[in-house]
């Protein structure tokens, strides 16, 4: 069994861009240590040899949860734009956008 | 020394249906209390006066008019502020939400509505509910009902500090790993995670939605009995709830407790302090007393819960809080493009610890890791919920303590993210089971504390957790009475 | 990604027509180029509901008029999911031979201010449907990997200079399209050329309007495509890096960007050998694709079990119930108008049935054969004459229509008499063919009256009659033309031709006269081949109809 990967300053950088937060250079220090701390405890997850174990993502066995297709009315118009930072002709404004949607 | 309790809430429902005190008067109570106590506690992030007021004038016609408000009428209940109220500020303790009002009630404060309850504020938490003492508030930490220089336990640290500060008689908590149990033990109240899917999460805003359930924090047993009973049952808005009749837990309180097959877990009772230790013990052997049968049992498994709950939970939230991106609603910080605005929004907006989950998660989740940690995580859930199965077939209930020690100094654990997690130890495995579980005090430790006993149980097996903790509620009147 | 049961492996194009047009086939000294292509193609499903809450599923309403908590991804809100998708996701399963199964959600994770919850539900390891075929009418068979069901996402209009992305401003985001329900048809790279991608993306959309998931409507957004592209040495068994290429909004821009992409690559390889593998922008106005990203800076997308949904395993006799709602499949469709011409349609008949069937009047002309009408001309009236007022076609009386074909087939109407009635029909929506011909005068001449029309012109040219006389065949265009005119067009072209044989047979030298008058090759039976056979049925059509439509 390979041992389980370890979490260093470069990996905390790298999930913090992908979270979309920014690291000072001493929080980054904080929080690698921190969360290696973490990972580190984790290995008692990590390690085990769970062969043939299937993942469990619900707790309890409920399948096949639908409704119908009818409409309901939404949200009011204006309720809707009450809490946004900033709107325009009826929508959300936001800065420019750098690149696609992939 | 157990704060004096409030008036229960069966009592201030009787007396307002029956017409012997008004919904306006109880409310007008509640406030001044509040008002009194609040510059010391801080259990409030918002105090929801008109609202309360408008709320108990309307039941008061109802009552008036001849019409019954409800088993709950007029009695003053607190909301953990991540359950939406509509028009009322819900902020998750967090600055990104700052001065969101919902433009919508979760299911749970429908039914409270509907069941005459007069919501009287939202309560302190941990940012987004990640914290186990209430210290993670962007509005500053709650404080022990009972000591200042303490924590109150947490997330749900605000509400069971204003039940356990006699405030209020019911209020409302949700339950990760333990928020509504490890504080309702540190503040002597009783607490309560329901089975996952019972209690619909409509309107709970997520913190890893495949453990999150809203859960009552109460005085006593039966008033707990009540408020589940009263927020339970199926929901169309959440496809985790269950279609299954609600367990009539009020009925089976009285029922004792003879011949119930109960396990002392090793691993809940060899993992906690030794005041702890002792008192859950002797809860057992009260039980014992009251004739269960009593047996311990080694559930090691349970010992992989702390290690899976911080990856599967960090993981669902990293997911689940992107949406705090400025675009919609809360705080924005102004970027030249979207992305920037985004990274400046999240990183003014989130506190230490949300961030430190956030990156958690992500990193369990990313490319490379899934399958070293969050698949590793899931599968150590299979085994822990097999674990359950196999006590359970012994069992009709399992007996620990809910929290490792009593309440811990503001500040002490702070530094140490894991020591703060190991405040979750006990109570953690329950939700990657999706089992009911409850705290019920019993007793104090060595710095005079409230001491909290857990009781398990399988999913839906509410009515006979709470047999036992009504037993657990008499043995421990009558002992320290 | 895995593929179970009854998928084709996908290394070579099956079925008929290979249709490798290399971009740059046979270049000199070297070997041609095969375009290699799978699609992705997003379908909006036509449910009256989005995917996981009771907003109304429209196009075209004020912007942020249809959400709620849920499609705003408001914290709180939790999904639920909606039957009639799932039903109509089994429908285009079933009707692509998809093996239909339990499956789950996922968590697609990645920000973008269009998706309100910064990551979209999708399906990902454990789709609906998988390992199907679509077959061409081409009759290539391509392999369907997967075809799952997502939620869409908002749409962001970018303001400022042109609207052009890099020049904007700022962005304006409208969710009323956040949450519509999509199922995503991914196919095996089984397309070998931009002509047979338009043919795939054709029929497709041809079966998920049959299936009812689709309105088909690409200029609404409706289908939405993506192609993966490249290229390789004719011959060659593996494939080579592929591009994705995006934003192709219209069978004109899937071409021309298949095509670019395609050439672009085989450049590429013959200059360095090396193609990147990336994702492309199809810029429409530039006529080009422009990269996006590398795969290095593809997203880490963290996908993981969407837990706010439980999973989906539809019993038998629901995925029975859905099967049973599928309309005729084009196939199928163009199968019963072949069947209903008899013989074994020509190629043009082929063509016909094609047209016919992807615009939907195969009923039309299965109901009208039904009432009499020969089946073939029939056909080659709708193929021809329907398509520019389609919405009038789509609501013409078939019982009028059949009436009409059968009177021109009797030789009661001229063909062009015969349009006419129809431009007529097709107005009013049906009415009576024989009345209509009737109230414009249209009555075919009597043979008497045709002969004397046609002696009146001979009489009236005698020059040019000498010439057609001595062989210049194409003025038998000239003398129909003005049998034409004098008989308002009354007269049939076929009787005129007819007729101008007759004179001609009359007026002409003894048949042992005419090699010695130094005539090349004009023997009758060459004319007559060059007058009738040649230019069609009917003179009154020289010039005047469609390639194609000679029966």
């Amino acid at each position: 069994m390979t041992e389980p990967p370890s979490l260093g300053r470069d990996d905390v950088a790298h999930v913090a861009q992908l979270a979309r937060l920014a690291l000072g250079e001493d929080e980054l220090e904080t929080f690698t240590n921190q969360l290696a701390r973490v990972i580190e405890h984790a290995r008692d997850v990590a390690a085990l040899d769970v062969e043939g174990v299937p993942p469990t993502t619900h707790a309890l066995p409920v399948r096949n949860v639908l409704r119908e297709d009818d409409p309901r009315p939404g949200l009011d118009h204006e309720e809707v734009l009450a809490g946004a930072p900033s709107t325009e002709d009826g929508r959300f404004k936001v800065p420019r956008i750098v690149g696609e949607a992939p | 020394m157990i704060p004096a309790a409030a008036e229960s809430a069966l009592d201030v429902a009787g007396a307002v249906r029956r017409g012997e005190r008004t919904a306006r008067s109880v409310t007008e109570t509640a406030l001044e209390m509040i008002a009194a106590r609040e510059p010391e506690l801080h259990a409030f992030l918002h105090v929801a006066a008109d609202e309360a007021r408008a709320a108990a004038d309307s039941i008061d016609d109802a009552l008036r008019a001849g019409r019954d408000p409800g088993p709950l009428a007029g009695v003053p209940v607190a909301l953990k502020d991540n359950l939406c109220t509509r028009g009322i500020p819900t902020t998750c303790a967090s600055k990104i939400l700052e001065g969101w009002r919902p433009p919508y009630d979760a299911t749970v404060v429908v039914r409270l509505r509907d069941a005459g309850a007069v919501v009287v504020g939202k309560t302190n938490l941990d940012e987004f509910a990640m914290g186990s003492s209430t210290e993670n508030s962007c509005q500053g930490p709650t404080c022990h009902p009972m000591d200042p220089t303490r924590v109150p336990g947490g997330s749900s640290g605000g509400s069971a500090a204003a039940v356990g500060a006699g405030l209020v008689p019911l209020a409302l908590g949700s339950d990760t790993g333990g928020s509504v149990r490890q504080p309702a033990a540190l503040c002597g109240t009783v607490g309560m995670k329901p089975t996952y899917g019972l209690v619909s999460r409509y309107g709970l805003v997520a913190f890893a939605s495949s453990l999150d359930q809203i859960g009552p924090l109460a005085g006593s047993v039966a008033d707990a009995a009540l408020l589940l009973e009263v927020i339970a049952g199926h929901d169309p808005l959440d496809s985790t709830s269950l279609d299954h009749p609600v367990p009539q837990v009020s009925r089976s309180i009285d029922a004792g407790v003879d011949r119930m097959r109960v396990g002392l877990v090793d691993e809940l009772v060899d993992d906690t302090a030794p005041d702890v230790a002792r008192r859950i013990r002797e809860a057992a052997e009260e039980l014992a007393q009251a004739g269960a049968l009593v047996e311990e049992v080694a559930v090691p498994e349970m010992r992989l819960g702390l290690s899976a709950y911080y990856l599967i939970a960090p993981a669902e939230a990293s997911s689940n809080l992107a949406r705090y991106d400025g675009v919609r609603y809360g705080l924005r910080v102004e970027a030249p493009d979207v992305a920037a605005m985004n990274t400046a929004t999240r990183t003014a907006g989130f506190g230490p610890e949300v961030k430190r989950r956030i990156m958690l998660g992500t990193y369990a989740l990313s490319a490379g890791y899934y399958d070293a940690y969050y698949g590793k995580a899931q599968r150590a859930r299979t085994l822990i919920v097999r674990a359950f199965d196999r006590a359970y077939e012994r069992f009709d209930v399992l007996l620990g303590a809910t929290a490792p020690s009593t309440a811990f100094a503001i500040g002490e654990r702070t530094a140490d993210p894991l020591a703060m997690y190991m405040s979750d130890v006990c109570t953690i495995p329950s939700n990657l089971a999706g089992h009911p579980a409850m705290s019920v005090p019993f007793g104090t430790g060595d710095d005079g504390l409230p001491v909290g006993v857990q009781i398990l149980a399988p999913a839906l097996g509410e009515e006979r957790m709470f047999q036992v903790a009504a037993a657990l509620e008499r043995a421990a009147g009558a002992r320290w009475r | 990604m895995s593929v179970d049961g009854g998928a084709p492996g996908g290394t070579a194009p099956r079925g008929g027509a290979p249709g490798g047009t290399a971009p740059r086939g046979g270049a000199p000294g070297g070997t041609a180029w095969e375009t290699v292509v799978g699609l992705e193609v997003h379908c909006e499903l036509k449910t009256r509901t989005k995917l996981f809450c009771s907003c109304k599923n429209a196009f075209g309403d004020e912007p942020n008029t249809n959400v709620c908590p849920v499609c705003l991804g408001l914290p709180g809100s939790l999904p639920v999911l909606n039957a009639f998708a799932v039903e109509l996701a089994m429908r285009i399963g079933t009707a692509l031979h998809c093996e239909v199964r339990p499956s789950i959600f996922h968590r697609k994770n990645y920000f973008y201010p269009d998706m309100p919850k910064d990551y979209q539900i999708s399906q990902y390891d454990e789709p609906i449907n998988v390992g199907g075929w679509l077959e061409l009418p081409d009759a290539t068979r391509v392999g369907i990997v997967r075809a799952h069901i997502e939620e869409d996402t908002g749409k962001t209009t970018h303001q400022g200079e042109s609207g052009r992305i890099h020049a904007a401003e700022y962005a304006l985001v409208d969710y009323n399209r956040a949450g519509v329900p999509l199922v995503e048809i991914v196919s095996e790279p089984d397309l070998r050329s931009a002509a047979q991608a338009r043919l795939y993306v054709t029929e497709l959309r041809a079966v998920l309007v049959a299936t009812g998931a689709s309105d088909g409507r690409m200029e609404e957004g409706s289908l939405r495509v993506d192609a993966n592209v490249s290229v390789r040495r004719l011959g060659d068994g593996a494939y080579g890096t592929r591009c994705e290429v995006k934003n192709l909004n219209s069978l004109r821009s899937l071409g021309r960007a298949i095509e670019y992409e395609a050439a672009r690559q085989v450049a590429l390889l013959e200059a360095t050998g090396i193609v990147a593998q990336e994702t492309r922008h199809w810029d429409e106005n530039a006529g080009r694709t422009v990269p996006l990203r590398s795969k290095e800076e593809a997203f880490d997308y963290r996908y993981f079990p969407e837990p706010d949904l439980v999973p989906l395993a539809p019993d038998a006799e629901w995925q029975a119930r859905a099967a049973g709602a599928i309309g005729l499949l084009p196939a199928e469709r163009r199968a019963r108008l072949s069947t209903l011409l008899g013989a074994a349609p020509t190629t043009q008949q082929a063509e016909q049935v094609r047209v016919v069937v992807s615009q939907g009047l195969d009923d039309l002309v299965v109901a009208a054969a039904a009432g009499g009408a020969p089946a073939d001309l029939v056909l080659v009236r709708a193929a021809n004459e329907l398509a520019s007022d389609l919405d009038a076609a789509l609501s013409l009386d078939p019982g009028a229509f059949g009436a009409l074909v059968a009177m021109e087939a009797r030789g009661a109407l001229t063909a062009t008499q015969s349009k006419a009635v129809l431009v007529e029909l097709l107005t009013a929506g049906g009415g009576d063919p024989a009345a209509i011909a009737a109230a414009k005068g249209f009555e075919a001449l009597s043979e008497s009256s045709l002969a004397d029309a046609v002696r009146d012109v001979v009489e009236a040219h005698p020059d040019e009659w000498e010439r057609f006389m001595a062989g210049e065949a194409k003025l038998a265009g000239f003398f129909t033309g003005q049998v034409m005119r004098a008989t308002q067009g009354k007269a049939d072209g076929k009787a005129i031709a007819a007729e101008l044989r007759r004179l001609r047979e009359r007026d002409g030298p003894d048949p042992t006269d005419h090699g010695g008058r130094g005539d090349r090759d004009d023997h009758g039976g060459r004319g007559d081949r060059d007058n009738h056979g040649g230019r069609g049925d009917g003179g009154d059509r020289t010039g005047m109809e469609r390639a194609g439509e000679d029966v």
